[in-house]
């Protein structure tokens, strides 16, 4: 078995031999510690070069251990055991990335890690969820990218960092390639001209996504001024304006001024929060790409994730209420696997549209429901974000269900087009959550004391875990039976025919026609 | 007239009555250790208020005792065509479609109550953690031919996640 270096930018990774990760990987991730190290050992020991150098200057503190030690005379063998230990310090980083090693076969993706303790993870291929590719900051300065493919299940995740910017790119086109059924011919990549230095800026001020892969334009723009106002009209912005104004309270009330120094933490934390949020929706983008939908974030440290189709259980679209009068939503989807790189900034990688306005909306809600292509089902999705209910389409609930619905009965309903099943529900905070009928895991109806006497009951579509809960209560009880048997059928059929897992081995097939639950 | 929830054209299939015996020591147990807990403070602190606690337990428990008998008479389940159906409850009615294609795995428990009487409880799982179908009180042998169907049906209707 031999194992090959990769040091020239698009060589084949994905040739099911077994490969190493980029050189500078050690640095990259012990980088930061080692830099903090070095920084310390450089700000004791000023002091003591200046007394070297120059001569005479006295060395001030003896608490100090560098200090110590030199004045001791034990500088030779200090000096020895430092070196030791950064030999064993740099051996066992470089050892650990002899051992560090993976392979692409047409079958799994397989990563080898580990000195003494050596771990062996495999990922199936036609089990992938997504494909992430990360650049924090210090990373893309080396021209180094981590790429992840998460598969399903939770910390599932086979991570290959870190590679070649390039060298990425390309392993997640190969892998993409051969998850989709197809078993294609090498595709040559161009070898790219210039220097290092060039071809690291070059990278830097690349677009996120790589040319050839994908139609390089974002179908949606993200504008600063519609990002930063909404993150000024956020939840978060009220609870923030909420606690001010009680600091103020309690401040003036008490005369105490202690209390605004404690805060101090917190309103460091919030800025912290606002600034990543911000950041790291600047550059958003998203595009189609023929295996799936590539979704990109940040301004320094960047990601851009590629979901393959039918990899989406759960979407839902809501609208806070302070977005309302600016007409913004939010899309947020539920996925089988969960990416590390979501925690990074604050915002999980569940959100897939931060903010948009209604234009945007549907042009993400077409690219994460492709099933959707009947233009009565788009239609629907708009009046279920839209519309203030009634005979809309939607089943809604009966007029007695004001009593647990105040002002969303007559909105709160569900529907079921072909390929799809949507509820929508809130009058003021409104909200519409749509679930592919290929991807449902199963479908509960429950009924209560208090929705018996009401004859109403709750149906819910269980899918995997995520931000989307797809329940809808106080519907009719005979609708909720219908939709019940309607859905459970449909389920069913849209599973048989579904063949999103292997993309494109065939063309896609037309949704099934499923009868809506009919009126009453 | 009921407006209780039910699907039309089932036939259910019904759970061992030996089930009840099961659910009646079960639920037995667990009342009188809670309270007996529960009286505790009142014994040491000679408060006669503090008795309601564990008066209002009890009768809940007592309650819970003699509903037991339809409560488990309530959990059915059949094998249609393409799914599995399963329904519980009585006061809190639930209903679950699984279908077969779905299913990640099957596990079948017997805990010591269980073991006693011979019986099973077979537990479906999908990826969706909300699912929760679990079907107690199979005879051991009733428990094991479902589990084989089931995974032979699974098999047949093999989908993606």
């Amino acid at each position: 078995m031999t194992v090959r270096d990769i040091i020239e930018p698009g060589a084949r990774l994905a040739d099911g031999q077994w490969h190493r990760l980029h050189p500078a990987t050690p640095v990259l991730k012990g980088g930061i510690a080692l830099l903090a190290i070095v920084g310390v050992i450089i700000v004791n020991i000023r002091d003591i070069l200046i007394d070297v150098v120059i001569g005479g200057g006295d060395v001030p503190s003896d608490r100090d251990p560098l200090v110590w030690i030199y004045e001791h005379e034990f500088a030779g063998l200090f000096a020895l055991a430092l070196l030791a230990g950064v030999l064993l310090f740099v051996g066992g980083f470089y050892l650990s990335w002899r051992m560090h090693r993976f392979r692409v076969t047409d079958e799994q993706v397989e990563v080898q890690s580990g000195i003494l303790f050596r771990t062996n993870r495999r990922g199936r291929l036609d089990r992938i969820q997504g494909i992430n590719i990360s650049k924090p900051f210090l990373a893309r300065l080396f021209g180094a990218a981590k790429l992840e493919v998460s598969v399903a299940g939770q910390n599932a995740n086979v991570q290959l960092a870190y590679l070649g910017s390039a060298a990425a790119d390309e392993l997640r086109r190969e892998i993409l390639l051969r998850a989709s059924g197809t078993h294609s011919a090498a595709a040559d990549a161009a070898p790219s001209a210039g220097g290092v230095i060039g071809q690291r800026v070059s990278e830097l001020l690349s677009p996120e996504l790589d040319p050839d892969a994908a139609p390089p334009e974002s179908v949606v723009q993200m504008h600063l001024g519609r990002l930063i106002g909404s993150l000024l009209l956020s939840g978060f912005t009220v609870v923030l304006i909420g606690g001010i104004v009680a600091l103020v309270v309690v401040t003036t009330t008490t005369r105490q001024p202690f209390f605004l120094f404690g805060f101090v933490p917190a309103i460091i934390g919030m800025g912290g929060f606002y600034i990543s949020r911000f950041t790291r929706s600047l550059r958003y983008s998203i595009a189609s790409t023929p295996d799936g939908i590539r979704v990109g974030f940040g301004l320094l440290s960047t990601s851009n994730e590629t979901l393959p189709p039918g990899r989406i259980h759960a979407v839902k679209v809501s609208q806070p209420l302070l977005w309302r009068p600016a007409g913004w939503w939010e899309v947020k989807i539920n996925r089988a696997s969960s990416s590390s790189a979501s925690g990074a900034a604050g915002q999980a990688n569940t959100t897939i549209l931060p903010v948009g306005n209604l234009s945007d909306t549907m042009k993400v809600l077409e690219l994460v429901l492709p099933g959707l292509v009947d233009p009565a089902a788009i239609e629907m999705l708009e009046r279920g974000m839209l519309s203030k209910g009634g005979d809309d389409g939607f089943t809604n609930s009966p007029r007695r269900a004001r009593i647990l619905r105040w002002f969303s009965w007559n909105r709160n309903g569900f529907a079921v087009v072909p390929g799809a099943v949507m509820f929508r529900s809130g009058a003021i905070w409104r909200e519409l959550v749509v679930v592919p009928q290929a991807r449902l895991q199963s479908l509960g109806m429950r009924q209560g004391p208090l929705l018996r006497r009401l004859r109403l009951a709750t149906l819910s579509v269980h899918t995997v875990a995520g931000p989307v809960v797809a329940r809808l209560g106080a519907i009719d009880k005979s609708e909720a039976v219908d939709a019940f048997g309607a859905i459970s059928a449909a389920a069913v059929s849209s599973a048989e025919i579904d063949t999103s897992h292997r993309w494109r081995m065939t063309l896609p097939p037309a949704p099934p026609q499923i009868p809506v639950a009919e009126q009453p | 007239m009921t407006h209780r929830l039910e699907i039309p054209n089932i036939e259910w299939r019904r759970v061992s009555p030996r089930y009840i015996v099961v659910d009646l020591v079960g639920t037995l147990v667990f009342g009188i250790i809670s309270c007996v807990a529960t009286s505790l403070p009142a014994l040491l602190f000679g408060n006669v208020l503090l008795w309601a606690i564990p008066a209002s337990l009890a009768v809940i428990f007592i309650i819970t005792l003699a509903l037991t008998p339809r409560r488990v008479r309530s959990i059915g389940y059949q094998l249609r065509d393409d799914d599995l159906l399963f329904r519980r409850g009585l006061m809190f009615q639930r209903f679950v479609a699984v279908p077969y294609g779905r299913m990640q795995l099957v596990d079948i428990n017997r805990g010591p109550l269980d073991r006693a009487v011979g019986l099973s409880e077979l537990k479906f799982v999908t990826a969706a953690a909300s699912t929760g179908v679990v079907i107690p009180g199979l005879t051991s042998a009733d428990a094991e031919a479902l589990r084989d169907r089931l995974v032979q049906l699974a098999e047949s209707r093999r989908a993606g996640l």
